[in-house]
């Protein structure tokens, strides 16, 4: 099922010049609007009337996450605040968040392309979609809820956790599809085998999972445990949250909804953009967004385009389902956690020093996080109470920052590996 | 009558404890008691030896966490109501006990504890004749 043919099946030629118009008026736009893009241009020697259609667009300077958060929190907005109608947040470095903004506009457009995405899946009015991810500043939850009320499916808007009422309302709901993450669905498949409820008992058709990466093993796996379809969606905030790419059911890569995002892939070396068919970097330039339109964002997510027609009969590009990082950033639960943050928050803490050991792992289909802290003379008591008290602070200051559960670790001091040049910081056993 | 304990850091796995021994047998240090406080990931051995000072450099040379803890030694009578006995006077005095271990051997019973105060635990302990070791007395 196609939700906008017009802007899905166009042909190639037809896309360029609307990604030419769109992207010389939102380059005009961010140059008057946005005093940080001005300098960046500025700099460059450049002026709007430089960019003429897409060939220009690698003259362009990117923009990375930390220059959101440079300009913490609404330093790089277009618009004025007053046409702002939502803020979103996804965790960052010492408790500075990225913060997005949405206009009004803004809003339709991300239930649009999630519309789109849904209609891909194979999910339309009949469909009763429950909701598992996240509501609240991640834009998981309420991204997935305004697209679903568009295509007039039956929202069940439960949010994240709980996993006996998850598997109760997809009983008496009799729910067809589900959005989540896809680590919570292999919990979420083994706790219904646990409580002896049946896949084939429920009326459950289609997933879609995002917010982390995941394998084509897991893929299988959650389909047959669950005997569900598993589409993938691809999504930032900083780009607009879920929605930015999604599979159909060819699963055979992720259709970019170009129209409004133009992605490029560039070498991670020379940052020029890769050849075509080549792996890359995926950076995208938002080209319709009010609020927060982004000029070449680094995703630092590795992926391939592949511009050949799909069998579904949509024509726009598709990016490979992404094979890795071009930084350090890990996703633990669906959320962004970057090394350094943690290092930031042992050095705040007088007790302790900043040689720690991440290890990421899967267990029972969660992602866990144990973080290695050697015990120093500052550190040091001859009392267990005293101990655990100082490994409790730190989980706590851990998790207020990450968001997320942590589990600290004390080790003898000298453990964890010393280097010259870059330490062996995080140890991942989940093989994704 | 202060005692200086020494306490080590270990991470439960296999060796680590020989390697404290190891290090003071080499080095002639001499071990007067020992009790090791377990959880389930690390454990704190706790030693009384004939050497603290230097079993600490050497210590932290083999790359140990370790520290000085002041502790205290009781010498009780081997005998039921004996250990009550110096534990009630602290408890009426108001002293805690963070943690204690003892043992028997013949008629007297020695018991090594950390407390809240040490001075004020030495002042009211001897003030009702309980007798307490002195270091050297510890230290062989």
């Amino acid at each position: 099922m196609i939700w906008n043919e017009h802007f899905e099946c166009m042909s190639r030629e037809q896309m360029t010049l609307l990604q030419n118009e769109r992207l010389c008026q939102m380059v005009e736009r961010v140059y008057y609007n946005v005093p940080f893009y001005r300098k960046k241009m500025q700099e460059l020697g450049m002026e709007p009337g430089d960019i003429t259609g897409l060939e220009d667009l690698p003259k362009l300077p990117f923009t990375t996450k930390q220059d959101l958060r440079d300009n913490y929190p609404f330093g790089l907005f277009a618009t004025p605040m007053e046409d702002v109608v939502r803020i979103h947040a996804s965790s960052g470095t010492t408790g500075k968040p990225t913060v997005v903004g949405y206009t009004r506009r803004d809003i339709a457009m991300w239930s649009e392309v999630v519309a789109r995405s849904l209609s891909a899946a194979g999910i339309g009015k009949k469909d009763r979609i429950q909701i598992a991810y996240g509501y609240g500043l991640f834009t998981g939850g309420l991204g997935v809820h305004y697209g679903a009320e568009r295509i007039g499916a039956t929202v069940i808007p439960i949010s994240g956790g709980n996993t006996a009422k998850q598997i109760q309302l997809l009983q008496d709901f009799e729910s067809t599809a589900i959005a989540l993450t896809p680590s919570y669905a292999l919990y979420l498949a083994e706790a219904m085998e646990e409580m002896g409820v049946k896949p084939e008992s429920l009326k459950l058709k289609v997933g879609i999972f995002g917010a982390e990466p995941w394998t084509e093993n897991m893929r299988k796996e959650i389909e047959s445990k669950l005997g569900i379809k598993a589409i993938d969606i691809y999504g930032l905030s900083e780009i607009i949250g879920p929605g930015v790419s999604i599979e159909c059911m060819e699963q055979n890569g992720l259709h970019i909804f170009e129209d409004h995002f133009i992605p490029e892939t560039i070498y991670r070396d020379t940052l020029l953009p890769s050849e075509q068919g080549e792996e890359g970097e995926l950076v995208f330039t938002t080209v319709t967004k009010e609020a927060l339109p982004i000029l070449r964002y680094r995703t630092r997510d590795l992926t391939t385009l592949q511009y050949d027609v799909c069998d579904c009969g949509r024509t726009t590009v598709r990016m490979k389902k992404c094979t890795g990082r071009s930084d350090d950033m890990l996703i633990i639960r669906g959320v962004n956690i970057f090394p350094s943050q943690i290092e930031s928050v042992l050095l705040e803490l007088s007790e302790t020093k900043p040689h720690y050991l991440l290890i990421v792992d899967r267990k029972n289909n969660l992602d866990t996080l144990e973080v290695w802290v050697e015990v120093d003379d500052m550190f040091f008591s001859d009392e267990i109470k005293q101990l655990e008290a100082l490994t409790n602070k730190i989980v706590n200051a851990l998790q207020s920052t990450l968001g997320i559960g942590v589990k600290v670790r004390l080790v003898e001091p000298k453990t964890i590996e010393r280097s010259e040049g870059k330490a062996k910081r995080v140890i991942d056993k989940r093989k994704i | 009558m202060i005692i200086k304990q020494l306490t080590i850091f270990i991470e439960n796995k296999s060796g680590r404890l020989a390697e404290v021994t190891k290090v003071l047998g080499e080095n002639n240090i001499n071990i007067s008691a020992l009790s090791v406080a377990d959880t389930s990931e690390y454990g704190l051995i706790r030693l009384i030896v004939s050497d603290g000072e230097k079993a600490v450099k050497l210590l932290k040379k083999s790359e140990f966490s370790v520290n000085l803890t002041d502790v205290i030694c009781l010498s009780v009578a081997h005998k039921p109501g004996a250990l009550h006995d110096a534990i009630e006077i602290l408890s009426e005095a108001n002293v805690g006990i963070e943690y204690m271990y003892a043992y028997a051997l013949g008629n007297k019973a020695a018991v090594i504890m950390k407390v809240s105060d040490p001075k004020e635990a030495i002042y009211v302990l001897t003030e009702k004749d309980i007798e307490l070791l002195k270091a050297d007395d510890v230290y062989k």
